[in-house]
């Protein structure tokens, strides 16, 4: 469809390419480094994810209103919050394995109970046209952009302020870096854990709603694609910092539509190979960040895969 | 916030006694803190100091006994009711939150921390307090970006930001220089002369005691068995307070040994820490056969990352290390063949497996040779428990018995154990750091005796420690880093602490003009 617009049809598909992938990682990142920076390390996103996606489509399909499956979603993602921080303030409970096994009981769930969500059709979420003065088909395509994004950006921006200035994320900071300062303050640290991990499951919950209501916007069960994982790992890339998770977000929205760019500009490269992109991103950032003889920096310190 | 002009009050604890059981803790014990004194309270680990301060904070509540603040009987539910009356304690490791400003960290702990805060403002509201304040530190500096010295004070400020009048403080000035634990104290004592606060100091070292405080009290096995004025009390006779009739072990007497061709040789040893950043400069070292080289420093100048580098736990980034004539990398061969002994800081954490018995920890050097090593590839359990029983006679660890867990022994029997595990052999090189930090008088003499042994039989010791007088002690060399550097070498017998302190907080070095074959 593009044919006209030559090799400048990659870039723009790409940019249209990130504004839709990115969303998803987007949430999960910045709800997991609220987790995160509480002192918790909940690796169940990825489940939360897949939840999230089929309790939208649902709702979305038997009311009619693409907005409630969203709430809806960000709901079931708060209850699996709820889950994994009860588990995790157990005594003598990893955190490492209660979120491995969320993960498996997310994906196991969300395919059981999408079983006959497959075939129908719901109702979309609506997109805002950024660029509808524009004459060129794909960059109109390109710019059509998701509320949600435009939500997550400002959810960014936002979290960077909140850590630093209101009571709430000093607070949140200090059960991270320091247990034993939070409880010689009287704050409870289980409490701030759990509202921490309820509003990461809330952010990842809603994360999945964008999956399955816009982009590719159905359900099927390969729809996550491991993108609750790779969402946790972008969080240590972008040292727990909003800012870092968003650019980092747009990178990975980037290299995963690598794939569909390269197609609609009519290169010829398996669609399989190109979707591997991420997990080659992945792999070859950790390789070039990680280090023998260094400690990760601005890790909380009360997390176990700090130091 | 602070009010400067309230004044500071006076304590006083009435018969207070505190049992865990059947184990008395504290008995008996009765005491006056006028207001305004800077008062000293001594005695040995497990003396009962800790367990005093916890019962008047109201951290514990003690069995029997009462606290007067002004004359006046107070009941402490909590600490918070403790903090409501003014009273704060600064403990001996940082309760700061590493990852945050000063700012953050002072703002943090107020009762009252508003939803939303406004930094322009509290920054200007931090500046004004620490202008009205004897010391200051930079509001905006990363915590972790102080240096040790600068964390204490900020313990400090903190107390008085919340407006403290009588502080508590836990053995302060252990990780500060000697200048710097002067520049803190003179600065608290100035205040209290001013009746602007009350201090209540637990401390172990006699100097600070002499120089800024006013009266003392000394607790042994949780009694009160004496104190007084300090200008009526000598040295000597607060130090036999504080360990009672107990003798002692002294130091073995150093035997000449003939100066020798030098061990170990490092030469141009560079290492990074955990954050990437340089830990070691082009260090450079001999120690000989029979020989203690001393290495002091204030903490986080290098000083562990040597141990480990040495140790095979880190990496050095350029820079060799010769035993013997030949180039060593701590391979597990390489440390059996030159008889590479450690003793690292915290053993039961870096030397120890916690929860293996003490019998197994002592054989982690050899439980891979013959005789505990069968043929087979499996364990003698008959030679382990032999061993263990002869290091546990010779080294008179104190265990309820050879396979209970070693992490249930004390600090003191931990470090006799590993260094009997490390000194079980004839040991060509000891390397020992802080080895009796945490000891009482008696496991600490204890423990350098055994160094001393080692180096009398020609063992090259490298003792790394941040107690002055433990080496000034025991060294025959003495040498001082900063900054991951190697700035001077001394003989102990040549110098004094004053001079060494300098040297440690980086105001003096020879490494620009006399330098770096120091150990040639």
């Amino acid at each position: 469809m593009s044919e006209d617009l030559g090799l400048w049809g990659i870039p723009i598909a790409m940019l249209g390419g990130m504004i839709r992938v990115s969303t998803p990682y987007m949430f999960v990142s910045l709800g997991e480094t609220i987790t995160e920076k509480s002192g918790r390390i909940n690796l169940g996103l990825e489940g939360t994810l897949l939840i999230g996606a089929v309790s939208a489509y649902g709702v979305s399909y038997k009311t009619g209103s693409p907005w409630l499956g969203v709430l809806a979603a960000g709901g079931c993602g708060i209850v699996l919050g709820i889950v994994h921080a009860w588990l995790c303030s157990r005594p003598r409970v990893s955190d490492i394995a209660v979120g491995i096994a969320m993960m498996l009981f997310g994906m196991g769930l969300s395919f059981f109970v999408g079983k006959p969500l497959i075939q129908p059709e719901a109702p979309q979420l609506p997109a805002i046209e950024l660029a509808s003065f524009s004459e060129i088909p794909a960059v109109r395509e390109a710019l059509r952009v998701n509320p949600l994004f435009l939500l997550g950006i400002a959810l960014a921006f936002f979290l960077r302020w909140a850590f630093a200035a209101t009571r709430i994320g000093l607070v949140l900071r200090m059960a991270g870096e320091s247990k034993d300062a939070a409880r010689a303050l009287g704050y409870s640290v289980e409490r701030v854990r759990m509202l921490a991990t309820m509003a990461g499951g809330f952010l990842s919950g809603i994360g999945g709603s964008f999956l399955s209501l816009y982009y590719p916007g159905i359900w099927n069960e390969g729809l996550s694609s491991g993108q609750g994982l790779i969402a946790v790992a972008l969080v240590i890339f972008a040292r727990w910092n909003p800012m870092y998770c968003f650019y980092a977000s747009l990178l990975y929205g980037a290299a995963g539509s690598l794939g569909t760019a390269l197609q609609s500009a009519g290169v010829d490269v398996s669609p399989h190979l190109l979707n591997a992109a991420p997990a080659a991103l992945t792999l070859a950032i950790m390789i070039a960040t990680c280090s023998r003889d260094r400690a990760l920096v601005g890790a909380p310190r009360e997390l176990t895969v700090g130091a | 916030m602070s009010q400067i002009t309230q004044m500071a009050p006076s304590l006083e604890v009435v018969a207070m006694t505190m049992r865990f059981g059947a184990f008395t803790a504290l008995e008996d014990a009765s005491m006056k803190v006028h207001r305004g004194a800077f008062h000293a309270l001594l005695g040995e680990n497990g003396a009962g100091k800790s367990t005093l301060v916890k019962c008047v904070i109201g951290y514990q509540k003690p069995t029997v006994g009462d606290v007067l603040l002004n004359n006046k009987e107070v009941i402490f539910e909590s600490t918070k009711d403790a903090h409501a009356h003014g009273i704060g304690m600064v403990y001996q490791h940082f309760t700061l939150v590493q990852n945050m400003t000063v700012a953050e960290n002072l703002v943090l702990v107020r009762d009252r921390v508003p939803a939303v805060i406004d930094w322009k403002s509290e920054h200007k509201a931090l500046e004004l307090f620490m202008d009205r304040m004897p010391f200051r530190v930079p509001v905006r500096a990363p915590v972790s970006s102080l240096a040790a010295g600068e964390k204490q004070k900020l313990e400090i400020l903190k107390q008085l930001y919340l407006g403290r009048r009588l502080l508590f403080l836990d053995e302060p000035t252990s990780v500060l220089t000697p200048s710097e634990a002067d520049e803190v104290l003179g600065l608290l004592h100035a205040m209290t002369r001013k009746q602007e606060l009350t201090v209540l100091i637990i401390t172990h070292k006699f100097r600070e005691v002499n120089a800024f405080c006013d009266e003392v009290s000394v607790l042994r096995r949780g009694k009160l068995v004496g104190g007084g004025l300090v200008k009526d009390l000598s040295t000597d006779e607060m130090a036999k307070m504080m360990v009672g009739a107990e003798p002692l072990r002294k130091p073995a007497p150093r035997a000449d040994v003939p100066a020798k061709a030098p061990r170990v040789v490092l030469k141009g040893i560079h290492a990074l820490d955990d954050t990437g950043a340089q830990a070691l400069r082009d260090i450079t070292l001999a120690v000989s056969p029979g020989e203690i080289v001393g290495i002091a420093g204030v903490s986080g100048n290098g000083q562990s990352e040597l141990v480990e580098v040495l140790a095979g736990q880190r990496h050095a980034v350029s820079g060799t290390i010769v035993i013997d004539g030949e180039p060593y990398t701590p391979t597990r061969e390489m440390i059996r063949k030159k008889r590479v002994n450690i003793l690292p800081e915290v053993p039961l954490d870096n030397a120890c497996v916690p929860g293996m018995s003490v019998s197994e920890n002592m054989a982690l050097r050899d439980f891979d040779v013959p005789p505990i090593r069968k043929p087979g590839g499996l364990v003698s359990k008959r030679a382990l428990r032999d061993k263990a029983d002869r290091l546990i006679l010779r080294f008179g660890v104190k265990t309820p018995s050879p396979t209970s867990a070693i992490r249930v022994l004390s600090g003191g029997n931990v470090q006799r154990a590993v260094l009997a595990r490390e000194l079980s052999e004839p040991s060509n090189v000891l390397v020992a750091a802080n080895p009796c930090f945490g000891l009482d008088f008696s496991a600490s003499a204890d423990i350098r005796a055994q160094i001393v042994d080692a180096r009398n039989s020609g063992t090259a010791v490298l003792l790394v420690s941040e107690d002055l007088d433990e080496l000034l002690e025991l060294s025959d060399r003495l040498c001082v880093m900063f900054d991951g550097a190697i700035v001077h070498e001394t003989k102990p017998g040549a110098t004094d602490t004053i001079t060494i302190g300098r040297y440690m907080a980086g105001s003096l070095s020879d490494r620009a003009s006399a330098h770096p074959d120091a150990a040639e």
